[in-house]
């Protein structure tokens, strides 16, 4: 086709040529004929030209018949509306812009939204895959590492053994590896994973070979390693295997034994893995309450999602009893016991990006596709403006013969060309805004790999709205403008006192949408902004600024009474370094998102809360005031009675009226943690616990020598005056004359909180962003149409000024058309958001979705901008001199 | 101002091709000789106008019945002749058959066989 054209163009000035001159030869022939037969020249040549008739509408007609009329027409349509555009910067401007941002907001949000929920993995057959779980999570039982972690592997191993509805059974975990020797230690993800991981999730290797079942067989720990392709590339040259790739991590060497392929990133989505190791046979049964892994199977086929759920149930209990929980109290193991596993789809993996961001992105979908149509309604508005700013040349064109289709076409060319052009820059903008999406969902501590691309779906998508927007919001004004009757267009064109009401209806519909749809918008961002607002200044019940913390651990193992020593010895070396105010161990940090919690009895009643064992500096490092009883102190050592400072949501839910102090409490066993009697000898306030989020819980904290699972490794809260930096090295630099070997890693308390903020943070920068330009495209239109009022009443406006009416009397008239536009607006956008805004209350914070004082300020902040820009076009029309008001037409 | 062709006839829908086709069965011809050859034996009562003329010929040209190449005219002016290909003479022959048919059908209602 595109080969045609350019022929057809470069063939085209000769056929014309031609064309001309075979017209020429024509008129020359006669002309010699009517010589030969007797006519002066001069005469023959009048007569010649007479007798061949029209010559331009002879040449049109015989060109017409080359066939490429419509194609020319095409042609000429498009260099005529670019000429349009190119002659009307400010409305060109102004609507590409808005599409453009329209289109790219929209399709970079879809983008993201398809990465993280629509699109399955890449393997072959995704829509076989199912998760098996149990039916409503473990509540909590036993040790629960990791956001995918669901099922014991005794658990998983029997229920290979047993069932009949998948052609295999594959399970993994997530751990940290670290790669290298000392000081040059990187981080690397590593994935533990099943013999039948590759071979079930039908992963191709891309260099090597992948684990098969034999290599579950070997003993532990494991020694072959797979790589995945950005690895290999990063860190390994992407060199050829051979049997000297090998890999230091974790303290032992593994063999490279195989690649896999680019695409392929692990099941959960938005994650990624450097080095697959393949599961080990331990030397003894692997823990009963260690719900570690994901499992994951392939559907035998003819077997449903449900029935191989009713198969699984069917099976549970079995499986609960060859499995059963060891070391817990007799409750525990009946609600072990009950447990019911059941199968999920899972085509597109497993995401905890998708859990934390699917309602903020559907969410967010929404706010796009309301600031298109904010765009849309502008791009209507415009059009209509424009094309009734024709209407003159419209008539004109009409009467003097022109088709109604033949106009229609030429309007159509303009439009598309508007909304091709948006379009493309919104794509182009898409990738910008997505890329920048992603990069500001990874956090230091958790980095997202999401392969957002410009597939076709998005370019359907981005393509689709810029048709629908070019057909609807830029044909149909043409189509109302020709339906008129062309003499009475001539005949009001101006001549008019007053505008017909009319006349404006469509935009004035639209201009109230825009400002009841840009009030929901600034709404639901004034809502989402007051909640990070709310986050960030929350107080969480302990100091947040100026607190690093330092993960500390000795290599390799150390004898039991050797431990005490050293942890008194580490708290005393971290307090010494100058800067350092105050210093605190801990066995969970606090807000991270992890918990560990104990049931206990006390009195009569049975509980559970959480349970932290910390070093007597850590409440005062932590700013956490006591309210009566004492503090923890060196004489609390884990020869000395077990004691407990409790939270007040600990008292208020156990201790009732009684005082707290001196109550005991007995924990029941749990394997490494044996039943153990605390007496309660302080109470300090409530502190959040595991996230901002959640209300304080009844805590109970216990001294960090009397903790069971005592080690050669800490978590230490450090209270500086210096920089973060400084602290850490100096810190680091004590500790390593101290303990030479001792590998110490730093972080900052509030950046880590804040880092669990992202998606609010995400929220608010978006939401306010969108708002924002929604008010601006709102406003725009409203000012668009107010001038356009204006420059209709402009006969009207002259005579009452050239009869006495005052400025402000002017002033007030077309500011009172504005707000017959802005109120109605307003209140039908008050009316909706009330209705819209309740969908967001679960991510909101500190704030209720149907929160007075915003859609006050929402409102108020909408009608200020909007006044203003109403005000423009009012005083422009204030200022008008009656006489040349007048003398328009 | 004089009329020299009132008794021209409006030439039916269709049938300035078949005249095209047909002049140009005696050779090559450019766009003035056609319209003069039609006129002259049509015994000056079928007039082409140059409005009809033209398209006809680019169009039979572009259906490909007609090619076209420049030389020279009897007073050796430059101009454009066309010649019938022989696609266009199988159109010719089946346009005329169709035409004797049409004439008949036509002649047999306007002269019923009762007169005969």
């Amino acid at each position: 086709m595109i080969r045609r054209i350019v022929r057809y163009l470069l063939r085209r000035s000769a056929a014309e040529a031609d064309l001309d001159e075979e017209v020429r030869t024509h008129i020359a022939i006669e002309r010699q004929h009517r010589i030969d037969s007797g006519e002066t020249p001069d005469r023959a040549q009048m007569e010649a030209l007479k007798d061949f008739g029209n010559v331009l509408m002879v040449t049109e007609v015989t060109r017409d018949m080359w066939g490429w009329g419509w194609l020319e027409n095409l042609w000429q349509d498009l260099r005529h509306g670019a000429r349009l555009l190119w002659l009307n910067p400010a409305f060109t401007i102004v609507v590409v812009s808005s599409l453009a941002l329209g289109v790219g907001a929209n399709t970079a949000i879809f983008q993201l939204l398809d990465a993280v929920r629509l699109r399955t993995l890449p393997i072959d057959r995704p829509h076989e895959l199912a998760e098996i779980r149990i039916a409503g999570g473990n509540g909590g039982m036993g040790v629960n590492p990791g956001r995918y972690a669901r099922i014991t592997r005794p658990m998983w191993e029997e229920t290979r053994r047993q069932q009949k509805a998948f052609t295999g059974l594959l399970a993994w975990s997530q751990f940290e590896l670290r790669l290298g020797k000392g000081s040059e230690r990187l981080r690397a993800k590593g994935l533990e994973v099943s013999g039948e991981f590759f071979p079930v999730l039908r992963v191709a290797p891309w260099r090597g070979r992948l684990f098969q079942q034999e290599d579950e067989s070997f003993a532990c720990p494991a020694t072959r390693a797979v790589v995945s392709h950005s690895f290999w590339q990063s860190q390994m040259g992407g060199r050829e295997l051979g049997p000297d790739s090998k890999l230091f991590a974790n303290h032992q060497l593994y063999e490279v034994i195989g690649v896999t392929p680019p695409n392929f990133n692990g099941v959960a989505v938005g994650e990624t893995f450097d080095v697959a190791v393949p599961f080990c046979r331990p030397d003894k049964e692997p823990r009963r309450d260690r719900f570690a892994y994901n499992v994951m199977g392939r559907l035998r086929p003819g077997w449903t999602l449900e029935r191989a759920a009713a198969h699984l149930d069917a099976l549970s209990a079995g499986i609960m009893e060859a499995t059963e929980i060891q070391g817990y109290g007799s409750g525990t193991v009946a609600r072990y016991r009950k447990f019911r596993l059941t199968a999920y789809p899972t085509s597109n993996g497993v995401s905890a990006l998708r859990e934390d961001y699917d309602s903020s992105l559907w969410l967010l979908l929404g706010m796009t596709g309301l600031v298109l149509l904010i765009a849309c309604a502008n791009l209507a508005n415009l059009m209509l403006a424009r094309s009734s700013a024709r209407e003159r040349e419209i008539a004109l064109r009409l009467s003097l013969g022109a088709s109604r289709g033949r106009l229609l076409r030429q309007f159509t060319a303009e439009s598309g060309l508007l909304a091709v052009i948006g379009a493309a820059l919104g794509v182009g903008l898409a990738q910008i805004l997505g890329r920048i999406l992603v990069t500001s969902l990874s956090t230091q501590s958790s980095s997202i790999y999401l392969p957002v691309g410009l597939d076709w779906r998005v370019l359907l998508f981005a393509t689709a709205v810029a048709a629908v927007t070019c057909v609807v919001f830029g044909t149909l004004p043409a189509v109302r403008v020709t339906r008129m009757q062309p003499e009475s267009v001539m005949r009001a064109g101006g001549r008019g006192l007053t505008a017909g009401r009319e006349r404006f209806s469509l935009q004035r519909v639209m201009v109230v949408t825009q400002i009841a749809v840009s009030l929901i918008l600034l709404a639901g961002a004034l809502l989402f902004v007051r909640s990070f607002r709310n986050l960030m200044t929350f107080d969480p019940g302990m100091r947040q600024q100026g607190i690093s913390i330092a993960f500390v651990g000795m290599p390799g193992t150390m004898p039991k009474e050797r431990l005490e020593g050293f942890h008194r010895e580490l708290m005393e070396e971290v307090v010494a370094v100058p800067g350092v105010r105050n210093a605190g161990s801990t066995s969970n940090v606090p807000l991270l998102g992890s918990s560990w919690g104990h049931g206990f009895d006390i009195g009569a009643t049975r509980g559970g809360a959480t349970f932290t064992w910390v070093s007597p500096g850590y409440f005062e490092t932590m700013g956490i005031p006591l309210i009566s009883g004492r503090r923890f102190d060196p004489r609390d050592t884990s020869s000395s009675k077990r004691v407990a400072i409790v939270n007040r949501a600990f008292v208020r839910r156990f201790c009732r009226s009684a005082d707290p102090l001196g109550q005991t409490l007995r924990t029941g066993a749990e394997p490494g943690y044996p039943s153990t009697l605390y007496e309660i000898v302080g109470v300090i306030p409530d502190t959040r616990y595991s996230g901002l989020r959640d209300n304080a819980p009844p805590s109970v904290f216990a001294p960090g020598l009397q903790f069971p699972q005592l080690g050669p490794w800490a978590a230490v809260m450090i209270h500086a005056e210096t920089p973060q930096a400084v602290t850490a090295a100096n810190v680091k630099a004590r500790l390593s004359q101290k303990f030479p070997e001792l590998v110490v890693e730093f972080e900052d308390f509030r950046g880590r909180i804040q880092d669990g903020l992202v998606r609010e943070r995400i929220m608010a920068i978006l939401s306010g962003f969108f708002g924002g330009l929604s008010a601006v495209l709102a406003t725009v239109g409203l000012y668009g149409v107010v001038s356009y009022i204006v420059a209709h009443r402009r006969n009207e406006i002259g005579i009452r000024v050239a009869l006495g009416a005052r400025k402000e009397q002017v002033i007030r008239m077309v500011m009172r058309d504005a707000a017959r536009l802005l109120v109605p607006g307003l209140s039908i956008g008050v009316a909706l958001s009330l209705a819209v805004t309740r969908g967001a209350s679960a991510l909101l914070f500190g704030i209720k979705p149907y929160d007075p004082p915003t859609l006050v300020a929402a409102a108020a902040l909408l009608a200020a901008i909007a006044a203003g820009a109403s005000f423009v076009p009012a005083r422009r029309a204030a200022s008008l001199d009656p006489l040349v008001a007048l003398r328009h037409e | 101002m004089a009329q020299p062709y009132k008794n021209r006839i409006e030439l039916l829908q269709g049938t300035l091709d078949m005249l095209i086709l047909r002049t140009l069965q005696w050779g090559p011809q450019h766009g003035h000789g056609i319209a003069q050859a039609i006129r002259g034996n049509s015994g000056e009562l079928l007039l082409v106008e140059t409005g009809s003329l033209y398209p006809a010929l680019h169009r039979l040209e572009k259906q490909g019945w007609l090619s076209a190449e420049w030389g020279l005219s009897t007073n050796n002016q430059r101009a454009k002749f066309y010649k019938l290909t022989a696609a266009g003479k199988r159109q010719l022959a089946a346009e005329q058959s169709k035409w004797e048919l049409l004439v008949k059908a036509i002649a047999g209602v306007m002269k019923p066989a009762r007169e005969a």
